[in-house]
């Protein structure tokens, strides 16, 4: 029923219902004094329901609304289109991985890293939250980054060494492009990198939904964060959760705000997973934890697994990059190329 | 944090009692609805119900720290920076100064191997004085299959620290910080972590060992699903403890034969069929850790001990902060030393392999 659409308490509803407004185009027509009578609520909440009534009207294209061209909250394809191409993206240090990504991991968007325990999961996401510090001069995004950390794997000692060799990695390619020495010198300090990493120790699950609705103002606060990693998703509700349909729905309002967040912000959100076992077609086969209903949540799904002796990421889920896998390593600078002979990206 | 009151947490009194109403009476229970049933249970406006858990959520929020500040931190108030020596020249290296504090650390590898000499030898380290290269505190042994032996402990001090233990009194105080807990069941050792977190509040304690894990499910279920369930607790429980109290915590594990020949793939790779006939070796048995796979992401630090060819390794599995190195030890009269300080890079999957091999030579050690 279109009046319960309505963002408003049940019994409000059930008044507009006995007093006759089944539809929204009916609450619409009426005037606020006209609906404060009838339904026995004050003057500012019956303004309050007109409000909500015609916008939740303007979404529904059935109500004939003439006005088509500023629909609330909608944006055109070409603007969009436009924005994607100078969307600057956040690079991993691994050409081929950056490759596959499009040129790395884009913002406004939720991507979803998965993999067996010690593929370099928390690895990666240190590596982002060093690299979208890149400034700008540099092909980065110069901003900050937010670290979310529900297992305790976030180890300051690996920060400042990804950190040091990102900075290295940096002067290296000035002093190629610049012939001015002047000019090469960089102006980053290891530990201004690791001053703009903000960091949240997370303990239970209840905790990662308080932090999750509280980004909001954290970021309203500090406008340049433009990355937020949470390591790992999975983790809080994994540990005896008895209600599996409540967890469910916690984790996809969890999905939604954090989808919410990185539209508003234009932020990057990177969730990493963990995997577990499932009995699909006969055998035991390894799949990302959380279940069915949290694989549709995010945007982009990568799979990081072992291929002999390498390890390789693979694109499982995303409405714009092609399925493909590339290998990467973990080096004591970070994530780089792998140094195996075979440099061909496989498309499955 | 999560079982803070929330009429305690400074929400207009109109709305704070319509959640006492409904009786949604701590931030838990508020936060495991989502806003839509908030929504109809406390028949209330979309718009309060967003704006009493933003509040709520601030509350309950855990506080932030920049990296850097934590790394500063660390340098000044702790040990190594937080870590505990382990003397192990090259282990140590690669674990960027010791065993780390606040996360767990897990030994794992076959029977006899030398998990418990590790041990042994971690707890004196942890009980002796600073100058020494110790945390100079209390260790508490989990000791779940009665493993633990006191003569050898004091062998390893003697051997190791002679000026120390051969001086009067002084192996009887060292020996008095580490104190021994037997539980004999699961509920035994929940109460024994309660009693260790009373302990640990009092900041005495600087070093825990459970010696070890795989037992204490092991005899209680049968199949692996609710053996994996019944740890969950435990599991998040003593990671927490690690984390507020800053200390380390050594796990140790057992090994369990693999069911099925071909190690566990995803849905798109491609299953290789070429099996290779030296892994069908008589003797070298194919294990893997026990726990399962939950229990491995939980560790932060996996250092796997095995035995190839007559030769004991021990190897950084997993590790954030150290590459992928196995060096060869042998059990000596002073415990556990390493022959090679340099250690072997291992490439790709193997540095998560256990083996096995030349069971007799396991038991040839020189003490």
């Amino acid at each position: 029923m279109e009046v319960g659409m309505l963002p408003i308490s049940a019994s409000k509803r059930g008044k507009l219902l006995a007093a006759g407004y089944t539809s929204l185009h009916s609450i619409s027509r009426a005037s606020a004094s006209q609906l404060a009578t009838d339904i026995e609520v004050s003057q500012d909440e019956a303004c309050e329901i007109l409000k909500y009534a015609s916008q939740t009207s303007a979404l529904d294209p059935s109500i004939g609304n003439s006005n088509t061209s500023n629909l609330y909250g909608g944006q055109t394809a070409w603007t969009m289109l436009n924005e994607e191409k100078f969307s600057t993206r956040i690079t991993t240090s691994c050409v081929d991985l950056d490759n596959i990504l499009g040129g790395g991991i884009t913002c406004k968007e939720v991507t979803e890293l998965g993999g067996v325990p010690g593929i370099g999961k928390t690895q990666i996401g240190i590596q982002l939250a060093v690299n979208v510090q890149i400034p700008l001069e540099y092909g980065g995004l110069g901003g900050k980054a937010i670290y979310i950390d529900t297992e305790g794997s976030f180890m300051v000692e690996r920060v400042l060494q990804i950190a040091e060799a990102c900075i290295e990695d940096m002067s290296e390619y000035s002093n190629h492009f610049h012939n001015n020495v002047q000019d090469c010198e960089v102006k980053m300090h290891p530990n201004s990198i690791l001053e703009n990493i903000f960091c949240f120790r997370v303990c239970s699950y209840t905790e990662q939904i308080a932090l999750v609705n509280y980004l909001d103002k954290f970021i309203e606060e500090h406008k340049d964060v433009k990355m937020i990693i949470i390591d790992s998703v999975t983790f809080h509700f994994r540990q005896d959760f008895e209600d599996m349909a409540l967890r469910t729905r916690l984790l996809n309002e969890m999905a939604l705000k954090l989808m919410k967040l990185a539209r508003k912000f234009c932020l990057a959100v990177v969730l990493l997973n963990q995997v577990t076992t499932k009995y699909i077609e006969g055998s035991y086969q390894l799949t990302l934890a959380l279940g069915d209903s949290w694989s549709h949540s995010c945007t982009n799904r990568i799979i990081l697994f072992w291929n002999g002796d390498e390890r390789h990421a693979y694109i499982d889920k995303s409405p714009s990059l092609k399925s493909a896998s590339a290998a990467y390593s973990v080096t004591t600078r970070g994530i780089r190329n792998s140094n195996s002979s075979c440099k061909r990206i496989k498309i499955v | 944090m999560a079982n803070k009151l929330i009429k305690q947490m400074g929400l207009p009194n109109s709305i704070a009692n319509i959640f006492t109403a409904r009786n949604i009476i701590t931030a838990k229970d508020a936060l495991s609805l989502t806003e839509f049933e908030l929504m109809e249970q406390l028949d209330v406006g979309m718009a309060e119900v967003k704006s009493a858990m933003a509040h709520i959520s601030e509350v309950v929020c855990p506080p932030c720290q920049t990296a850097l500040l934590l790394m500063e931190q660390r340098v000044r108030d702790e040990r190594s920076a937080g870590h505990l020596p382990t003397r192990l020249r090259g282990l140590d290296e690669a674990l960027c100064g010791g065993i780390p504090f606040g996360v767990v650390t897990e030994l794992v590898g076959p029977a006899g191997i030398g998990k418990t000499q590790f041990c042994l030898k971690l707890s004196l380290l942890a009980s002796l004085p600073e100058n020494c290269g110790g945390l100079d505190g209390r260790v508490i042994y989990i000791d779940v299959e009665s493993k633990f032996s006191s003569t050898r402990l004091i062998q390893i001090g003697i051997e190791n620290f002679p000026e120390i233990f051969l001086k009067k009194g002084m192996a009887q105080e060292m020996a008095g910080r580490i104190v021994i807990l037997r539980p004999t069941s699961l509920s035994e050792f929940t109460e024994s972590l309660h009693h260790v977190q009373v302990s640990l509040l009092q900041k005495q304690v600087k070093l825990l060992i459970i010696d070890s894990m795989a037992a204490l499910v092991l005899g209680e279920h049968d199949c692996g699903a609710s053996r994996q369930q019944a740890l969950g607790w435990h599991v998040s429980f003593i990671k927490s403890l690690a984390e507020f109290s800053r200390i380390p915590i050594v796990v140790t594990n057992q090994v369990r034969s693999q069911i099925g020949d071909e190690p566990l793939t995803f849905s798109f790779q491609v299953r290789s069929h070429s099996i290779k006939k030296e892994d069908r070796a008589a003797y070298d048995s194919h294990l893997v850790a026990a726990l399962g796979i939950n229990w491995a992401h939980a560790v932060t630090i996996r250092l796997v001990l095995e035995a190839r060819s007559g030769q004991r390794f021990i190897k950084l599995a997993k590790s954030p902060i150290s590459p992928p190195l196995a060096f060869p030890f042998n059990i000596t009269s002073s415990g556990l030393v390493l022959l090679d300080d340099d250690g072997i890079e291992m490439k790709g999957s193997e540095i998560n392999t256990i083996h096995c091999q030349g069971q007799k030579a396991l038991f040839n050690s020189e003490w």
